[in-house]
């Protein structure tokens, strides 16, 4: 993984100096609430419904067994002793007192960690696929460029003060695990017809009120033009996206507006006076960032010896094999898997990891794997180059920990944004609705037989918890001061992304585990083999779901 | 006489605000876009612009303009950031002032993006602006004020 030089260091120290004195201002009153708003919120600080919410950067999701202790360590002496994985692949604390946030950064600092642009109206942390450089069916490592973006849009001077958000995916895989369609912009690595790969750009996808499926405006992009593009594509938005309005501000909103090849047109006039410039990337600069991401020193093992024995494992004890066949997925390497971590345990917000087991995750990385931590969009944590011949002991200890529940990819494993219980923008809770949800369908084989399914619910209209690309999407909403629940099913965050659709009227709180009840039952009722929940919606539609659910009782 | 910073020092301001109305406004007058554009001889003339001007019509004189003013009338508009830094990228070799409600904390931005004089609303800040000019000592872009990125710079 990338390792900070002094430069880096510098920033990030300079960084926390500068918030420090920023704090201090804002304490002794002479920074007024609206100035200290986008300077705490660019540092990663929201004040909350409770305390305030501070959010780490992980960028593109990678972590150091360090990194996580110290996390760990920081949940004991400034939090309650727990954390959030976000679905930005970052860390967040619910309880930090305001004035000590910026001793908390420079703790981060020490282990090259900071809280930089995590909020605000400006770029954010860049995401990539938990599976980078480990998959199977992956082009290229999306991650040496997430690290030369991470150190573009940091502190970038043109861009910290948008017309709103800006969030950045790159995928370099078949399948796409980063949902770069739903991103203001989103990269993939594609090869040319001459074999040489190079960037896919898609401009303005995102969730939120006006959901959107990103559009490309450049099928192909030599690797060395990245980021002047980006530049011209951030400098396109940054004059004309609106500003009078905060639900029209992203930049899915200007490309509707303007056409997808008059908004192509207008970044290319700019690129013109970009292109080849200063920023366009060297060699020695892609292949620096490459050298990160070389594969660790992996075995030689036999992978059929490996797998005999593991099977023997699963055929001795069925809940471990459950585990392996749902958590671990085909590493690249033969004799490895990669393995899931799920925090999606019924009983537990979706996400959430206490300070013992983020102690435990680091002492498993240097264990069983290279002392890495992956985080996942999904809220789960990913540790990525376990050997098969080890899994058996990995999840005796995950299992003493609570945290060997084997529903990746399932219903239970939904994500969930924190709701109505933390956030002051929320319009209904969403963690009693996920419990809900979890308690009743708690039976894994029932939940193994629905097959893969994706569950999304947000507390509010700024998805968060990306209601829209669920297979079944859940969004609180307010209905004259009391908390409802809207369902939309079929969305889908794949390369065939799409956006769910309204079933119909919101329904109450204690009414949601029935009602998602009533939808997987029309399910397996029209399923025609082994087709997925997406499948069968998307040959049948949404009518007969609309009929089963609001059917009068009789 | 109103005062600004200007190449890091603090000095009286020898221009005057624009005024919109004026039919022939003096040659120490500011112009709005507007005026600017109706004048024929343009050499000397000093414009002001303001969110949504950008600065598109001034490039083929930046030659004759000695001060563009860019406007922040409030400080979360940043598109006055790409303004100016698009008029350095340009050429502009001449005085880049930002005025108005923008804040201490983005003037190291400002900086960056290549303004090089700086006229908050508030003068008695002027002194807490000199000293947040330099909040960082390194950076990653190339910028008008350091046209090399950081990784062409390495060592
Ligand atoms: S979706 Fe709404 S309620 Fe949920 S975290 Fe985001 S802003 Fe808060």
């Amino acid at each position: 993984m990338y390792v900070y030089d002094e430069y880096d260091q510098k920033i990030v120290d300079e960084r926390v100096a500068q918030y420090r004195d920023q704090t201090e201002r804002f304490l002794a009153g002479k920074l007024t609430d609206a100035e200290f708003l986008p300077l705490r919120l660019q540092n990663g600080l929201y004040v909350q419904r409770l305390a305030p919410m501070l959010r780490i950067a992980v960028p593109y999701g990678l972590l150091n067994s360090t990194q996580l202790r110290k996390i760990a360590q920081i949940t004991r002496d400034y939090d309650k002793g727990y954390a959030h994985i976000s679905t930005r692949q970052n860390i967040q604390l619910n309880w930090p007192e305001l004035a000590e946030v910026p001793d908390l950064l420079a703790e981060l600092a020490t282990v090259q960690m900071h809280a930089i642009q995590t909020s605000g109206n400006c770029i954010r942390n860049t995401t990539t696929d938990q599976f980078a450089g480990v998959a199977a069916d992956e082009l290229e490592d999306p991650r040496p460029y997430c690290e030369i973006i991470r150190q573009w849009s940091t502190l970038h001077p043109e861009f910290a003060f948008l017309p709103r958000k800006f969030k950045i995916a790159v995928c370099g895989s078949a399948e796409d695990r980063a949902a770069i369609h739903a991103h203001d912009i989103g990269l993939e690595l594609v090869a040319n017809g001459a074999g040489e790969v190079g960037f896919k750009v898609l401009v303005g996808g995102g969730l939120g009120r006006t959901p959107v499926i990103g559009q490309a405006i450049c099928e192909w992009l030599e690797k060395k033009h990245l980021l002047t593009y980006l530049e011209a594509i951030l400098r396109v938005y940054n004059q004309h996206g609106r500003r009078d309005n905060k639900y029209k501000a992203r930049i899915k909103i200007l490309v509707k507006a303007m056409g997808t090849d008059a908004f192509r047109e207008a970044v290319e006039q700019e690129w013109v006076h970009l292109k080849e410039g200063p920023t366009t990337l060297t060699e020695e600069e892609i292949s620096r960032a490459c050298g990160f991401f070389v594969a660790p020193d992996y075995r030689e093992l036999d992978a059929e010896e490996q797998n005999s024995q593991l099977q023997s494992q699963c055929d001795a004890e069925p809940i471990f094999g459950n585990w392996v066949k749902r958590n671990t997925r085909e590493h690249r390497v033969a004799g490895y898997r990669a393995v899931t971590i799920s925090l999606k345990a019924t009983g537990y917000a979706p996400g959430d990891i206490t300070d013992a087991q983020l102690d435990l995750m680091a002492d498993l990385a240097d264990q069983y794997t290279f002392g890495e931590i992956r985080s996942t969009h999904q809220q789960n944590l990913v540790l990525a180059d376990v050997e098969t011949a080890q899994l058996y002991s990995l999840w005796q200890q995950l299992q003493g920990a609570g945290l060997a529940t084997a529903n990746i990819g399932y219903l239970t494993d939904m994500i969930c944004c924190p709701g109505g219980d933390y956030c002051s923008l929320a319009n209904a809770k969403s963690l009693p609705v996920a419990e809900a949800i979890q308690a009743r369908f708690d039976d894994l084989d029932y939940l193994y037989d629905l097959g893969p399914l994706e569950l999304n619910i947000s507390g509010c209209m700024n998805a968060c918890g990306h209601h829209h690309i669920g297979h079944i999407g859940i969004l609180g909403v307010d209905k004259k001061g009391q908390e409802f629940y809207q369902v939309c099913l079929g969305g889908s965050q794949s390369k065939e992304a799409s956006i769910a659709k309204i079933l119909g009227p919101s329904f109450k709180q204690e009414d949601m585990p029935d009602v998602i009840e009533k939808i997987l039952d029309t399910f397996l009722g029209l399923r025609q083999e082994q087709e997925t929940f997406l499948d069968t919606y998307r040959r049948v539609g949404i009518d007969p779901f609309k009929e089963r659910v609001y059917a009068p009782a009789n | 006489m109103p005062r600004l910073i200007k190449d890091g020092a603090i000095i009286e301001d020898n221009w005057l605000a624009p005024d919109a109305e004026s039919n022939a406004p003096a040659s120490a007058q500011l112009l709005t876009l507007e005026q600017w554009l109706q004048l024929r001889d343009k050499s000397g003339r000093g414009v002001q612009l303001e969110p949504g001007e950008a600065p598109a019509p001034l490039l083929d004189h930046l030659q004759d303009i000695p001060l563009v003013v860019i406007n922040f009338p409030l400080f979360m508009d940043g598109r006055g950031f790409s303004y100016g830094r698009e008029l350095r990228e340009r050429g502009f070799q001449g005085e880049l002032r930002a005025a108005g409600h923008f804040i201490r904390d983005q003037v190291t931005y400002l900086r960056r993006c290549g303004f090089n004089a700086f006229q908050p609303a508030d003068e008695s800040q002027l002194e807490a602006f000199v000293a947040s000019l330099d909040d960082f000592s390194e950076s990653y872009q190339a910028t008008p004020d350091q046209p090399l990125p950081l990784f062409r710079r390495r060592s």
